[in-house]
């Protein structure tokens, strides 16, 4: 018949071109990516971050199953993610004390059922309504499971939550899992896993009409689906991805603590997979590694780096809505036209101003704090190497100077940019 | 017992007027503007600390006045060039914006005041005991907050009532769309509505902060009580809220009040015995535990049976 | 012309719906007869797209009864009067605009198909779903424009697009709401000659203002005016009927 299908749809990575090598490249690179990077980055802070990174990447991916595939703003899906832990830690904490033949790699699948049990009890609740009420019920479930931890004690272990020991069960091939470097691998695999299972997920019929169902519901209907079903379908099983998450967290941390199942919780995943990009299926990927190493990495930096991710995200809803992943993808045509040398140094051009603003911004942001806190901690700071005294002009007027010098001159390259941009992708057209 | 119950109808009557206060803002927000403002909790506690703030510098009665105009006027500057601009991305994205506004407000009262309570009390010329009932005594401020509730309710009636801008609100809780095909300037309204709607939520924010604890996490407090009571009563009716408000208000204050358990009312009977072991977990545990679920299995509840909550107008 | 006794498509009887106080629809009987192209013009207002609502499940009606094949259909959801043959077209142009062209139809012809909620099927690998996608977009000369976001196309290929959906499950019966609405001429002859290729083998029933294309199109008339049918007649009698000339028409016999 005709040629390949090459029609891009929102879950394509890059839509990549004919032919079975290219179709598959895109996952071996992602294996070997997964298989090499401990050596690379091989300390065990290292490890650690990335195997909290892997752990997110999975739950990311699963709310966008909701948002991004069916378009239901969900404000409580850490109680998958939670729910699915618990049911690991203890089932864990059974097995070693029953000596199952149960080896550890398994027991995320426990994840699995819980998330996907759960998905079921509260899909049926939820997925009758859409839209603001959809969003509503899940904010009123979510503060209903955060609440109920405080009062089922056995189960959810009150304020310290329940413990367990990953090395108590079945070895695995004579792995016990106990060294970092061998928990981040067993992570990775069941990332990969979730990746692909995910993705080939939004390639059925299924995640097509979830698509549909998306974009209008009221059309979907008249082309003979259920809408309530599709939604109930896909809450259903992010539930059960959102568990997996939460049973290799369980795995990683050797703790889970009620306060994983919260508002706070639920408010991170919908931070990571709308920076990263919404309805792009590697956003929420880009999204889950981002603000993971920004919530380690500024955590170190200054004391009140939830405000920045805070900014970030705003910034993103306001200007960018599709992410980082959906900037990345508007340059797809430049791409194509081969104008990428054309529009970059315009880019380049926006980019100092803007990160100049953006250290205006943190002056201000960062002078302010230690101005109000200046009774206990003094009044001195330190911000880039340069040492400020808060109480005098100086850092305000510097950092107010940046801020708008920064943020007027990058306004106006970008202004250029956006020429520029246009200009190679209609230009290209006609080449 | 008596004296319970009447304290626990004041209290539970004061709570539900605050809620409401807050409530009334929220639901003509959504009516007209379709946003669920998920940082109306917010508003309400930057209200308690500016009021906060003024109070410790210019008195009391002074930052009742400024405090919510402050708010009002932020508000207005978020609609104008916050909510607006997000518009035309869709409700997610509304929706989104407003989640992300609780973030950063939160974040910035944190780094303002930290996170400690702030030490917001009374006002001298309101600290005494208005009457005292049987053994316990009410305080006056308590009394004063509920004058005021209802004076701000009684104002809000008349204005929707009799005023022509009272008039296009009612006209948009039912019909948000016809609004703007009336000609009306729609965008000066809807940057009214919002600014004085979180101003309502200020106003709360400043009575209330001297008797529920003003501190950073009071947003996320309240917040989600604020949308139950916004779904029960129904989107779009002023009146659904004053009636959800005041039941929550006070289901919420006498479920504390009378402290009962499950093993309290089962006693030392042979069902006991049996139940005990089964529901080990929730036996000892008494209504005043419970209390926080409930408003969120009325709310999960009524969007099962009565989407339209119980006097609402339209489908949420 | 099918035999008059078989049943028909679809059957009306005493259909009426209120909305709080106002009756929009006050006691609708109409036939519409198997392989039939039925048109219902009338003056706006007169209630023909809520009468469109409430034969495809969008609205409940507030009494009488709606008969699909025979069959009462009254107060189902839409997805299952969608199931049981009849397929419309809207208005506004209700399509998915962040589908391809491509998607779209495909995922139109997915239900018909059997492939229902299936999450464990490759979509690109079901054969017979992408040869019927092939076909109907031939048939609405979208082929090459599949790849397109449906947002992006214009406001004719919309229209188009539209049709294309409403015919791709195996539906027999075809509501179509004003499909030539806001067209050029041109575009509107060629939505004319695709309309009769598509109601070839189906029963169509459609809403329209341009007479022309009521009277080149259609095999029966019938005429809508303040809720009610005050004629349901052959083109040619109807272009002869008197009440119909001065309620709709206009005093300009055709």
């Amino acid at each position: 018949m005709s040629e390949a299908r090459t029609v891009t749809h929102p879950g394509s990575p890059a839509g990549i071109g004919p032919g079975v090598f290219a179709r598959y490249a895109v996952w071996i690179a992602l294996a070997a990516i997964l298989l090499l990077l401990p050596y690379v980055f091989s300390s065990r802070l290292a490890l650690s971050t990335m195997s909290l990174m892997g752990t997110m990447i999975v739950f990311a991916l699963s709310y966008n199953m909701l948002l991004g595939q069916a378009g239901l703003l969900s404000f409580g899906h850490a109680v998958f993610f939670g729910l699915g832990g618990f049911f690991t830690v203890h089932l864990l904490n059974m097995a070693g004390a029953g000596g199952w033949p149960v080896p550890l790699p398994l027991f995320p699948v426990i994840g699995a059922l819980g998330g996907l049990f759960f998905g079921v009890l509260f899909g049926a609740i939820s997925t009758r309504r859409a839209g603001t009420a959809f969003a509503m019920i899940t904010l009123g479930i979510g503060e209903l499971v955060a609440s109920s931890a405080l009062i089922l004690r056995r189960f959810f272990g009150g304020e310290e939550g329940i413990t367990t020991d990953r090395t108590d069960v079945l070895a695995f091939f004579g792995y016990s899992f106990g060294p970092q470097l061998q928990v981040y691998y067993l992570i990775a695999a069941w990332c990969f896993v979730c990746i692909a299972l995910m993705y080939a997920i939004t390639r059925t019929p299924f995640g097509r009409i979830c698509n549909a169902v998306r974009d209008n519901p009221q059309r979907a209907a008249f082309i003979g689906y259920d809408t309530s079903a599709v939604r109930f379908i896909a809450f259903s099983l992010s539930g059960l991805f959102a568990g997996v998450a939460g049973g290799l967290s369980a795995i990683n941390f050797e703790i889970m603590n009620a306060a994983q199942m919260g508002a706070a919780e639920s408010g991170t995943v919908i931070l990571m997979t709308y920076i990263g990009g919404v309805g792009n299926f590697a956003g929420p990927i880009i999204g889950a590694i981002l603000v993971t190493w920004l919530q380690l990495m500024l955590s170190d930096a200054t004391k009140i780096w939830p405000l920045y991710v805070g900014l970030l995200f705003i910034g993103m809803v306001m200007f960018a809505p599709g992410g980082i992943a959906g900037l990345l993808a508007t340059q797809a045509p430049v791409l194509a036209a081969r104008k990428l040398h054309r529009v970059l140094p315009y880019y380049l051009l926006a980019l100092v101003p803007g990160i100049v603003a953006v250290i205006g911004l943190s002056v201000l942001i960062e002078t302010a704090h230690q101005f109000s806190i200046r009774a206990s901690y003094g009044s001195e700071l330190t911000l880039y190497s340069v040492p400020f005294d808060v109480t005098s002009p100086l850092p305000w007027l510097a950092g107010l100077i940046l801020a708008a010098a920064g943020t007027w001159l990058f306004l106006r390259a970008a202004r250029l940019a956006r020429d520029a941009y246009d200009d190679a992708v209609s230009g290209g057209r006609e080449a | 017992m008596l004296e319970i119950l009447i304290i626990s109808t004041l209290n539970g009557i004061l709570y539900g007027m605050l809620l409401f206060l807050m409530a009334s803002g929220l639901t003509v927000i959504f009516s007209m503007m379709g946003v669920l403002n998920l940082a109306h909790a917010s508003f309400y506690m930057l209200g308690a600390f500016f009021g906060f703030e003024i109070s410790r510098r210019l008195g009391f009665w002074p930052a009742l006045v400024i405090a919510p105009v402050l708010v009002g006027l932020i508000g207005m500057v978020v609609e104008r060039y916050g909510l607006r601009r997000v518009h035309r991305h869709g409700h997610v994205a509304e929706l989104l914006f407003t989640f992300g506004l609780t973030f950063i407000i939160k974040e910035v009262v944190e780094m303002v005041w930290g996170k400690l309570p702030a030490d917001y009390r009374v006002p001298p010329s309101l600290d005494f005991s208005a009457f005292t009932l049987f053994a316990s005594s009410y305080p006056a401020f308590k009394l004063f907050v509920l004058l005021i509730s209802v004076a701000i309710f009684l104002a809000l009636l008349a204005v929707i009532r009799y005023t022509r801008i009272g008039l296009i609100v009612q006209a948009a809780l039912s019909h948000p769309g016809m609004v703007g095909m009336l000609g009306h300037n729609v965008d000066r309204i809807f940057m009214l509505v919002f600014g004085v709607g979180v101003g309502l939520a200020a106003v709360a924010g400043v009575i209330a902060g001297p008797i529920l604890v003003t501190q950073s996490n009071m947003a996320g407090l309240l917040g989600p009580i604020l949308f139950v009571v916004v779904v029960v009563g129904g989107l779009g009716s002023l009146g659904g809220a004053l009636v959800a408000s005041l039941l929550i208000g006070l289901v919420q204050t006498f479920a504390v009040a009378f402290n009962v358990s499950l093993a309290d009312l089962f006693g030392n009977s042979a069902a006991a015995a049996v139940l005990s072991v089964w529901l080990s977990d929730i036996w000892r545990v008494t209504v005043a535990q419970v209390a926080p679920i409930l408003p969120y299995l009325l709310l999960v509840l009524i969007l099962i049976f009565r989407p339209r909550g119980l006097m609402g107008t339209r489908d949420t | 012309m099918s035999d008059a006794a078989a049943a028909p498509a679809i059957e009306l009887a005493g259909l009426r719906k209120s909305f709080g106080a106002m009756e929009i629809i006050r006691g609708v009987d109409l036939a519409v007869r198997e392989g039939e192209r039925h048109a219902i013009i009338g003056p706006n207002g007169a209630g023909k797209s809520t009468l469109f609502h409430l034969i495809s499940g969008h609205y409940r009606p507030s009494g009488g009864t709606i008969r699909l094949h025979g069959e009462d259909i009254a107060g189902m959801p839409p997805q299952l009067i969608n199931r049981r043959g009849l397929s419309r077209s809207f208005q506004v142009t209700n399509i998915f605009p962040r589908l391809s062209v491509w998607e779209n139809v495909r995922c139109a012809t997915l239900w018909a198909l059997g492939y229902r909620y299936s999450f464990w099927r490759d979509v690109d690998g079901l054969e017979d779903a992408n040869r019927r996608t092939e076909e109907i977009l031939a048939e609405i000369d979208l082929l090459d424009r599949r790849r397109t976001p449906a947002g992006v196309l214009t406001y004719g290929e919309q229209r188009a697009l539209e049709i294309g959906l409403t015919i791709a499950g195996n539906a027999d019966v075809l509501l179509l709401d004003e499909p030539t609405a806001g067209m050029s001429h041109a575009e509107t002859e060629r939505m004319v000659a695709l309309i009769r290729e598509v109601s070839e083998k189906r029963t169509l029933l459609m809403i329209e203002h341009d007479m022309r294309v009521v009277f080149d199109l259609a095999d029966h008339i019938s005429v809508l005016v303040y809720g009610g049918i005050i004629a349901s007649d052959t083109p040619e009698r109807i272009k002869a009927n008197a009440a119909v000339q001065q309620a709709y028409l206009g005093t300009e016999a055709a």
